[in-house]
């Protein structure tokens, strides 16, 4: 089986509101940015490109079409699009590659959450006969989540707490983060509760923006002469889309997704996690069985940006950058979709050989 | 089931999302100028085309499009179609024409209504011109032009369609 490479990400800001930028503009200056990275000139240069959007979060029709006027489309590519985030993307381009039908490609999500008020818009998701009718937001749905781990015993509210402190002060590091600064867990714990028992702090920002991978053949890695890292697995399960059917104080999907990823062959160096609640990123860690050795989330995570349709992919390239600037060998990167971690994605970093 | 229960064959759940929506920056640059009555289009800087209405990137070749240039309200017809059925919630009575148009100094063509013509006489290569709504009924529209319709001057051959400078044919 052809091994895969990373050889490039870029994110934009995550900013609360880009204001008039329509998708095109979104994604313009963050494709342009990852062409100089790889060395190439437009989506012309790689075999396959595919996004990950939903039309939903900006109430545009078919937004994503008009993003392809951001690629260079003459003559033709071959392009295709999940109304996902766009990890799922990079899902259907290493299956691409893997098939024999490419061998390098361009990955881009998009996100413009801030036309809609997103917990409501995202209820959408949800089953339409008995859930979505009910307009049960996400907030909400994350809400009774932690209420049952603080229940249970399974958390305390300073645990979740540390979670954003710690996303906070990493964050520092991030220039595209949204939310940063030198804060500690009583900061946080001395904030009022938004919806029981979260407070604000808990809940991930809303951003718009956008991020974009493009991953190859190691042999085209090479051949680039770029550093790479290698996605040595990847794996996605998804859970029942009734919640009251599933243990919502585990993620069993995750855990088996890391597993059938290989996660457990070697130790892990970094975690970048996709917890847009605090809370979440503790069931996540404990799913993945991660230790102290392991560094989460150094990017901040998404509790310091929210870039729907795009962090899952983020998640994957921030990995990437901490291996290709030599702080990790071995990285997990962790995507989720649908309320309370229903569906969830997890990819093996590998560090690629020195060039 | 038993089979004295009533299928179900619909439930209706209505849906309200309430959306700030943008046109985009590019865009937005174009309205405020056809509300004051001018066309404008922007040009790739690789590829030189002249696109109308902008959308911020050449999609030939996926970069931005920044010069604006101003274009005339004066145009060719590249291809057109005669709308004989009633389209719901459109209130023009057909036949009505609807027609590919590219404004002098664009090279690419946007989609409005002909009129003010025998439907019978319209064909490609035709020159038509604005004609616009009165002024202080203009906003940020595309329908501060009522429709286009024929002007006295010679058809443009085929080849030339789409490649006219913003002075016409005999510029």
């Amino acid at each position: 089986m052809k091994e895969i490479a990373i050889v490039g990400y870029q994110q934009s800001d995550c900013v609360s509101d880009a204001g008039a930028l329509n998708e095109v503009e979104l994604i313009i200056p963050v494709l342009g940015r990852i062409f100089e990275q790889v060395g190439i000139t437009n989506a012309q240069d790689v075999d396959f490109v595919c996004s990950g959007s939903c039309d939903y979060l900006q109430g545009a029709a078919f937004a994503f079409v008009l993003g392809v006027d951001a690629l260079g489309a003459v003559p033709p590519i071959k392009e295709s699009h999940v109304e996902m985030d766009a990890a799922w993307a990079l899902y259907e381009s290493i299956l691409k590659i893997r098939m024999g039908h490419a061998d390098s490609a361009l990955i881009y999500g998009f996100g413009k959450s801030s036309p809609g008020e997103l917990p409501i818009v995202l209820s959408q998701q949800l089953d339409p006969y008995y859930l979505a009718p009910q307009w049960v937001d996400t907030i909400s749905l994350a809400a009774m989540q932690a209420r049952m781990m603080l229940d249970q015993g399974l958390i305390t509210e300073r645990d979740m707490a540390e979670v954003v402190a710690r996303s906070r002060r990493n964050a520092i590091n991030n220039p595209h983060a949204q939310l940063k600064g030198d804060v500690t867990a009583d900061d946080i714990l001395a904030e009022e509760t938004y919806l029981s028992p979260l407070r604000r702090s808990d809940c991930c920002p809303v951003s718009d923006g956008a991020s974009a991978v493009v991953i190859c053949t190691v042999e085209k890695a090479k051949a680039w002469g770029k550093p790479y890292a290698v996605i040595s697995g990847i794996d996605h399960i998804i859970e029942s889309h009734n919640p009251g059917m599933r243990d919502l104080t585990d993620s069993v999907s995750t855990r088996k997704a890391a597993a059938n990823a290989g996660m457990g062959d070697g130790k892990v160096d970094v975690a970048e996690l996709y917890a847009p609640f605090s809370h979440q990123e503790l069931i996540l860690s404990r799913a993945l069985g991660l230790s102290e050795d392991t560094t989460i989330n150094p990017s901040g995570g998404v509790l310091a940006g929210n870039l729907m349709m795009a962090s899952g992919l983020s998640r994957i390239g921030e990995v990437f950058n901490r291996i290709v600037a030599g702080d990790a060998e071995r990285g997990v990167a962790h995507t989720t979709s649908g309320p309370c971690l229903q569906h969830n994605l997890v990819a093996v970093l590998d560090k690629g050989e020195v060039a | 089931m038993s089979e004295e229960n009533e299928v179900i064959t619909g439930i209706e759940v209505p849906i309200f999302l309430k959306y700030n929506f943008t046109a985009g920056a590019s865009p937005t640059r174009f309205l405020a100028r056809v509300k004051e009555g001018v066309l404008t289009g922007q040009r790739c800087p690789k590829c030189k085309q002249v696109y109308v209405p902008p959308r911020g990137a050449c999609a030939g070749c996926g970069v931005p499009t920044e010069e604006e240039v101003e274009l005339a309200d004066k145009g060719t017809v590249q291809s057109f179609t005669i709308v004989s059925i009633p389209i719901p919630g459109n209130p023009i009575e057909p036949p009505f024409v609807v027609a590919n148009l590219v404004p002098d100094g664009a090279n690419i063509s946007f989609i409005h209504l002909m009129s003010e013509c025998d439907n019978a006489d319209v064909h490609i290569g035709q020159r038509v011109q604005a004609v616009w709504k009165p002024e202080e009924e203009w906003d940020y529209a595309m329908d501060n032009i009522k429709y286009f319709k024929p002007i006295d001057e010679p058809d443009v051959p085929i080849e030339k369609i789409g490649k006219l400078p913003v002075t016409g044919l005999e510029g």
